[in-house]
């Protein structure tokens, strides 16, 4: 099991008082209220909160889906606050996998053509069955998603997500539509991702338990960072419940 | 408001561009029905009322010269109701003032009393009331500006009379007032005049006797053995074959427009209903996909399945509302337009009537059927769902590999690719119907832009190769062929050519037509005949030459023996064997070597026309001033006019047709492929935003949305072709009558022409769809299920 000390102190992703306020009309919602943050290379971090408390907001900037209304954000040394479309286009493309909640596989492609839907784009993708092979699908190549169990769904996204070998693996709710047994399979997944291949992986959840596998936790109020946990000791995604 | 209904306005104003967009292809068909239908019906009462109140005849004959005391046999013949016998006759007409004479056709009125038939309607001024004055159809005398009161000259016979106008009049044998050999009217050229019948009898020595005779019979007689009788009753004093209202050459005209109108209202409603329907089915099959949760809630509160089926049905029925409006005014605007245009080819002594309200009230339940027939399926699986299963979301759409997969690999497509092929073969029956929608959209374009070709073709065969001539000479009773001589030394003259015409019975066992036939000059140059390549054919010297249309009328063909019965000279009867089928546009042509019609009748050479050309328009002047006084001249028929004027008809017409034909062709394309999008668009939002997030750029997920809908733009193009041709031949046979038909001319170009302005069509209103991919979503994506 990676220790801490394991992390390259490489800084990923770095925030300046980070703010989001979404205008609905009558009145104003402060999703983010200042976040100064950093997160490193190789390194799993959980975010922890209550709805609203800003995690997903956070996530969808840093992913490039989404624009800060104040304050600064990098990814390594790039600066990306104002970057244009074109460019969060080509930055998602080639640095970010995403994982969601509701899988959002293509239900027109089957397993290897929906993880191929993203290495025919990549730069330096692996092959499609050895993504899948990694999340331990390979017998499923073929089935498409209405063919597969929601374990499995989650699983060929994962795949979709890493075959490009992405920098960052950004996770909303992952574990979110499944059970508990599912659940852990598809965290043992992420955490083995991040163990091989060191992708900086960020998981974001309201499941509590899950805290138990990440090297820190951070965890959201209001829309501000409440506090930063560093776990001295991780437990392998097989050994949690809930 | 209920709140149900309040969601339907609401739900209509989400969706007001799919709404527009369907209710255009709804107002196209409506538009259609209200103008061809409704004009038809107007024409048709229109005219009934004309021919009740002025007592148009079911029978009309002629002879050459019967004498006064046959009437009484006339009227006893059974079923007979009136008959009327006056003396006709056509004469040059000299106008002051103008060099080109006119042509006139003269009738006489009964000494005593009213015409029982056919009774002219005096428009302005009095009847005449001596020898010396005339009354003018009202075309006539508008053409020349003529007043009561002018005076013009009329040659009676070789006698120049002059004659004063007193007045103008219009007649139910004359709405369509065409001259002797004209294809269209002209009114400053050709008119009718009223004149006592003591002027005619006189002129042309018919004292006591008559040469035309119309009658009715009585409701429900048959007109065939009424016929027979007026036939043998009028044989021995040179008759022709009496004929009905149908060969009745105004009425043959009216039929003829009734008839193509009829035909488009066969041919065009039913395709854009059909699209209508199509397209709502579409559209409200995806919403209520969209609204399963909505529908759930609604039953979950107590709405019964009865009240949620309706909503969607009304949803529909205001694209209806909508569609029937907008068709209802434009189809008016049209009415109006073909009212004007009525107006000016047609001489009635009232408007048209305007199209029939039962018409507007049936194109309404038509539109309102065909969008509740659309709406149908949706509102019943609306109807029809559980509300448990209704708030769950839906299973995701089943999709499983196929052979296409190997072909997909083996052709190294991408996955967006392999998107829209799978897309396509999941519901293979909308994207069949979508492609259906587009190759309509193409062949309508084709169906009518066709016209442009085949009318240049028939003013090229008929005006340019057939006939070549400036001037045609007409001469009743036949001239000696001196008169060709006479001619031929006129100032001016480059060229004369003779030509024969007489009337003729052509009867094949049970099959009966009567036509004039006419005779080619040997080597003939001015008027040929021409066949549909443009080749110029030679009757032979010992059989009969047939136009392609007679020849199917009257079920012959090349080496069967056709009997000949000529109505003229010694009126004899001849078996002569088809020797020649030629494909022609106007009329029912058949022809004879010139020499073998001058044996035939057992004659020295005569002519009934001589063609000419002339030297230059400064000589045509001179040569018209000239033959004003050419006795026995009864007629002459300017083609150089014929030529300009046709033309410039048909190619305003032409215009506007291709115009209203490519605006309609437009409107299909953008109903479906816009239509099409949105429900590709709404259906895949979440895909696409997904493969947003995943990295690709706007452009590649416009492909995959535009693809599969331009995909099906491209492959509806050929099938449109096909289905275009189809609907072209069959327009060509429904216009196609014994006065005319059109050549099925479909030229490269035309088939271009109606892909590119519906692929364009297309494009644009992917385009327009591909917009809204900026407006996606991401984060949402993200958060929900659908």
């Amino acid at each position: 099991m990676a220790r801490l000390d394991d992390r390259t102190r490489e800084v990923v992703f770095r925030t300046e008082g980070l703010t989001k306020t979404y205008d609905t009309g009558e009145v104003q919602v402060h999703a983010l209220a200042g976040v100064d943050l950093e997160l490193y290379g190789s390194e799993l971090t959980v975010l922890l909160g209550p709805s609203g408390s800003g995690k997903s907001t956070l996530l969808n900037i840093l992913g490039g889906l989404d624009r800060p209304s104040g304050g600064r954000f990098w990814f390594r040394e790039k600066e990306l606050t104002n970057a244009s479309d074109r460019q969060l286009t080509r930055y998602r493309r080639d640095h970010v996998g995403f994982v969601f909640q509701f899988y959002n596989l293509v239900p027109s492609l089957n397993a290897r053509e929906n993880v191929q839907l993203v290495t025919d784009v990549a730069k330096r993708p692996m092959k499609p069955a050895e993504a899948l092979d990694l999340v331990g699908l390979s017998h499923r190549m073929d089935h498409f998603p209405a063919q597969m169990s929601g374990g499995e769904q989650q699983r060929v996204a994962i795949a979709r997500a890493i075959a490009k070998r992405p920098d960052v693996l950004l996770c909303d709710e992952p574990t979110g539509a499944l059970d508990s047994h599912t659940g852990t399979q598809v965290l043992a997944t992420l955490q083995r991702i991040n163990d091989e291949f060191g992708t900086t992986t960020a998981v974001i959840t309201h499941n509590a338990a899950i805290r138990l596998m990440a090297h820190r936790v951070i965890r959201f109020q209001d829309g501000r960072i409440d506090r930063i946990e560093e776990n001295d000791s991780r437990l392998a995604a097989t050994e949690i419940h809930w | 408001m209920h709140a149900m209904d309040l969601k339907l306005f609401r739900d209509f104003r989400r969706l007001w561009v799919q709404g527009v967009a369907i209710a255009l292809v709804l107002a196209a068909g409506i538009a259609v029905i209200i103008m061809s239908v409704g004009m038809s019906r107007a024409l048709n009462e229109t005219r009934s009322a004309y021919y009740e109140s002025n007592r148009f005849a079911h029978v009309f004959a002629s002879a050459r010269r019967a004498p006064d005391s046959l009437l009484s046999q006339l009227r006893d013949i059974e079923g007979v109701a009136q008959v009327e016998t006056q003396v006709r006759s056509y004469a040059i007409l000299d106008i002051p003032g103008r060099a080109k004479p006119a042509t006139g056709l003269l009738i006489s009125r009964p000494e005593l009393g009213e015409p029982l038939l056919n009774v002219p309607l005096l428009r302005r001024g009095r009847w005449p009331e001596n020898a010396g004055e005339t009354v003018v159809n009202e075309p006539f005398a508008e053409a020349n500006g003529f007043v009561p009161g002018d005076t013009i000259s009329v040659n009676l016979n070789g006698r120049k009379r002059g004659v004063t106008i007193t007045g103008t009049a219009l007649s139910p044998e004359f709405v369509y007032t065409i001259g002797p050999g004209a294809l269209m009217p002209q009114n400053e050229t050709f008119g009718i005049l009223w004149m006592q019948a003591e002027v005619l009898d006189a002129g042309f020595g018919m004292a006591g006797a008559f040469n035309t005779v119309a009658l009715t019979v009585l409701p429900r007689t048959p007109l065939e053995p009424v016929k027979d009788a007026v036939k043998a009753l009028l044989d021995p004093y040179g008759a022709a074959t009496p004929v009905g209202r149908d060969a009745q050459q105004s009425n043959a005209f009216l039929d003829a427009e009734i008839q193509s109108l009829e035909v488009l209202a066969w041919v065009l409603p039913p395709v854009f209903l059909g699209i209508t329907v199509f397209l709502v089915n579409m559209v409200m099959g995806r919403i209520v996909q969209l609204e399963r949760s909505e529908i759930g809630l609604m039953k979950a509160v107590g709405y019964t399945n009865w009240e949620i089926g309706l909503h969607y049905l009304m949803l529909a029925a205001l694209i209806a509302f909508l569609g029937v409006g907008i068709g209802w005014g434009v189809g008016s605007w049209l009415a109006q337009a073909m009212s004007k245009l009525y107006a000016k080819y047609f001489d009635f002594p009232f408007l048209v009537f305007g199209v029939p309200l039962s018409i507007y009230a049936l194109s309404a339940m038509l539109g309102l059927a065909a969008t509740s027939a659309g709406a149908l399926n949706s509102a019943m699986r609306a109807a029809r769902l559980a509300p448990a299963v209704a708030m769950a979301p839906p299973a995701p759409p089943n999709f499983h590999g196929s052979t296409l997969d190997r072909l997909a690999d083996l052709l190294r497509l991408g996955q967006p690719t392999r998107m829209i092929l799978r897309s396509l073969l999941r519901w293979p029956l909308r994207a069949g119907m979508t492609l259906l929608g587009m190759a309509l959209a193409v062949s309508v374009l084709v169906a009518s832009n066709f016209f442009p070709d085949a009318m240049e073709e028939i003013i090229d065969t008929a005006f340019y190769q057939s006939n070549r001539q400036d001037m045609l000479l007409l001469f009743d009773p036949d001239a000696p062929e001196t008169a060709l001589e006479e001619v031929r030394r006129l100032p001016g003259v480059l060229q004369v050519e003779p030509q024969q015409y007489h009337a003729a019975r052509l009867i094949y066992g049970p099959y009966e037509k009567q036509v004039p036939v006419s005779s080619v000059a040997d080597a003939a140059d001015l008027a040929r005949v021409v066949d549909g390549d443009g080749q110029v054919i030679t009757p032979d010297p010992f059989g009969i030459l047939l136009s392609d249309r007679l020849a199917l009328a009257l079920h012959v063909g090349v080496g069967d023996t056709l009997t000949v019965s000529f109505e003229s000279g010694r009126r004899e009867t001849f078996e002569v064997p088809v020797t020649g089928i030629v494909t022609q546009f106007f009329g029912l042509g058949a022809y004879f070597a010139h020499d073998t019609l001058n044996s035939m009748f057992r004659q020295s050479p005569r002519v009934s026309i001589v063609n000419v050309t002339l030297a230059n328009p400064q000589a045509a002047e001179a040569f018209q001033e000239w033959i004003k006084d050419v006795p026995r001249l009864t007629g002459t028929i300017n083609m150089t006019e014929n030529r300009i004027s046709f033309t410039d008809t048909l190619s305003n017409n032409i215009l506007v047709a291709t115009t209203v034909y490519g605006i309609l062709g437009m409107i299909i394309t953008v109903g479906v492929a816009y239509n099409a999008a949105r429900v590709q668009l709404s259906e895949r939002a979440r895909e696409l935003a997904c493969l947003r997030i995943l990295g690709f750029g706007k452009g590649e997920v416009a492909y995959i949305l535009a693809g599969e809908v331009l995909l099906l733009a491209v492959l509806a193009q050929p099938v449109g072709w096909v289905i275009g041709y189809g609907v072209a031949r069959l327009m060509t046979e429904g216009f196609t009558s014994d006065l005319y038909a059109i050549p099925l001319v479909l030229e490269p170009a035309t088939f271009a022409q109606a892909s590119l302005i519906v692929l364009g069509a297309a494009v644009v209103s992917v385009a327009l769809v591909a917009r809204r991919l900026g407006r996606l979503d991401l984060i949402a994506v993200m958060k929900t299920r659908e």
